[in-house]
């Protein structure tokens, strides 16, 4: 058999420059990112336990507190921060430096898949050949997301908002582009089959050294708006030592409350529209607790 | 990817890239002991493939546009989402050069979906510029157009 050199063999280059222009992607995310103080990603693993909308709530929080916030939306196929955030139907500046994101109404800079698509129903298509979407669709997908990270033109932000889609293997290819991540909060419900999979997710996060790593435990209780009694909205109830988290620690804990999603989808998050329920209150601890963190406070 | 000529156990060099506008594209390799040359042919799944990584086989012409992966591949954009600057002309800070675009060649701008339009013009008119021309016409779109391999731009 003849010896023919093999590619790590050969050192010359081919001029392709495949792997230059790769490196530049990394290193224009990097440069666009590195004036943002924070960057936060919102994920679970688990799809339907309320990313988006603590998402939206969080970013006005943080906004109503003088932050500067930027919130993106990495679910390019079921996109709804735009809409939660009050942007839909806005236009993008273009400029060589960047596309400049959405203005919400309560001063968040958004950008989201919905603001391209021309119907609002419509769901995400590419241009693509007749056959083999499944060998480059993800790696489309995660050059999209790296564009909605990195050629957007945010500013020096105190803090950038990631509402991760369901499913870890999108945490996985976040984390894998991302030079950098301070927080990653993850979004759980009182549900075991949720538990088992934001489990996997905190080990994820953790074999990717993710430094700081907080629960959020959505629709803990509901509060009955007659009577006031709490009850569980899950029959699962579990001590804490039980729970499969580990040392990651709580955040937050928010009841469940059909306004957040209802007022939260017309565009008006219910943190700024009812500041004195429960559930706001319950939210305000979290942003309580991330500008915290932003300042560099308590872990 | 590297492409080895095994009779000289040569690396062989990038020479040129065609895209004929059928999904498929031709990179072209050569040896430089023997001069060979050899054509790597690819189906569209496969340019796909490369394409959707972002980058372009043998390099840049033009530096990367803001979110030109989103636009150039995404099918249903939505029109006049990016806002084109009223001037007709984008922003070029500090360079001494500006370009003036005839009628003509804004007409066959317009044909451009407004959802590139934005970034279409600003490769048209950065190109213009590192080459000294100060008007764009169809004549010139044309010759940037094959220089910088703007196939459908």
């Amino acid at each position: 058999m003849r010896k023919i050199r093999t590619y790590q063999d050969v050192s010359h280059s081919t001029e392709s420059e495949l792997l230059e222009q790769v490196i530049e992607q990394q290193e224009r995310l990097a440069d666009r990112l590195s004036p943002i103080k924070c960057l936060v990603a919102i994920a679970s693993g688990k799809g339907g336990v309320g990313k988006s909308a603590i998402t939206a709530n969080l970013a006005v929080g943080l906004a109503s507190r003088g932050f500067k916030v930027g919130a993106t939306d990495a679910d390019l196929n079921g996109p709804s921060l735009g809409r939660m955030l009050n942007v839909s139907g806005a236009t993008l500046g273009d400029s060589a430096d960047g596309v400049a994101p959405a203005k919400s109404p309560t001063g968040v800079s958004v950008m989201s898949m919905e603001l391209l698509q021309s119907e609002a129903d419509a769901p995400l298509q590419w241009r693509e050949p007749s056959l083999g979407g499944f060998i480059w669709q993800s790696s489309l997908e995660t050059g999209v997301l790296r564009e909605f990270l990195g050629d957007v033109a945010w500013g020096d932000l105190d803090v950038l908002l990631i509402d991760v889609p369901p499913g870890t293997d999108k945490i996985k290819r976040l984390l894998e582009i991302l030079p950098s991540l301070d927080l990653m909060l993850l979004v759980t419900t009182p549900s075991e089959t949720t538990r088992f999979v934001v489990a996997k997710s905190i080990r994820l996060a953790q074999e990717a050294r993710i430094e700081n790593i907080g629960l959020v435990e959505n629709m803990e209780s509901h509060v009955c708006p007659s009577c006031g009694h709490v009850s569980k909205l899950f029959g699962t109830e579990a001590n804490e030592e039980e729970l499969p988290y580990g040392t990651v620690s709580l955040w937050g804990s928010i009841p469940f409350d059909p306004r957040l999603g209802a007022s939260t989808d017309e565009g008006r998050p219910l943190i700024s529209t009812d500041p004195t329920a429960a559930v706001s209150i319950a939210l305000q601890a979290l942003v309580e607790r991330v500008s915290e963190h932003i300042n560099g406070g308590a872990q | 990817m590297k492409f080895l000529c095994i009779s000289c156990d040569t690396v062989m060099d990038f020479v040129e890239r065609q895209i004929p506008g059928d999904g498929t594209l031709a990179a072209v390799f050569e040896c430089g002991s023997c001069n060979k040359e050899v054509a790597m042919l690819t189906n569209p799944m496969e340019t796909q493939l490369v394409s959707s990584m972002g980058v372009k086989i043998g390099g840049r012409e033009v530096p990367a546009q803001p979110m030109e992966l989103s636009r150039t591949s995404m099918e249903g954009g939505k029109e006049e989402v990016f806002e084109v600057p009223e001037s007709g002309l984008p922003e070029h800070q500090g360079h001494p050069l500006s370009v003036t675009w005839t009628p003509e060649a804004v007409g066959r701008l317009d044909n451009v979906p407004s959802f590139v339009r934005g970034m279409v013009k600003r490769i048209y008119t950065d190109w213009a510029q590192q080459n000294g021309i100060s008007e764009m016409n169809p004549v010139i779109m044309d010759r940037a157009r094959t220089e910088l391999g703007l196939e459908g731009m």
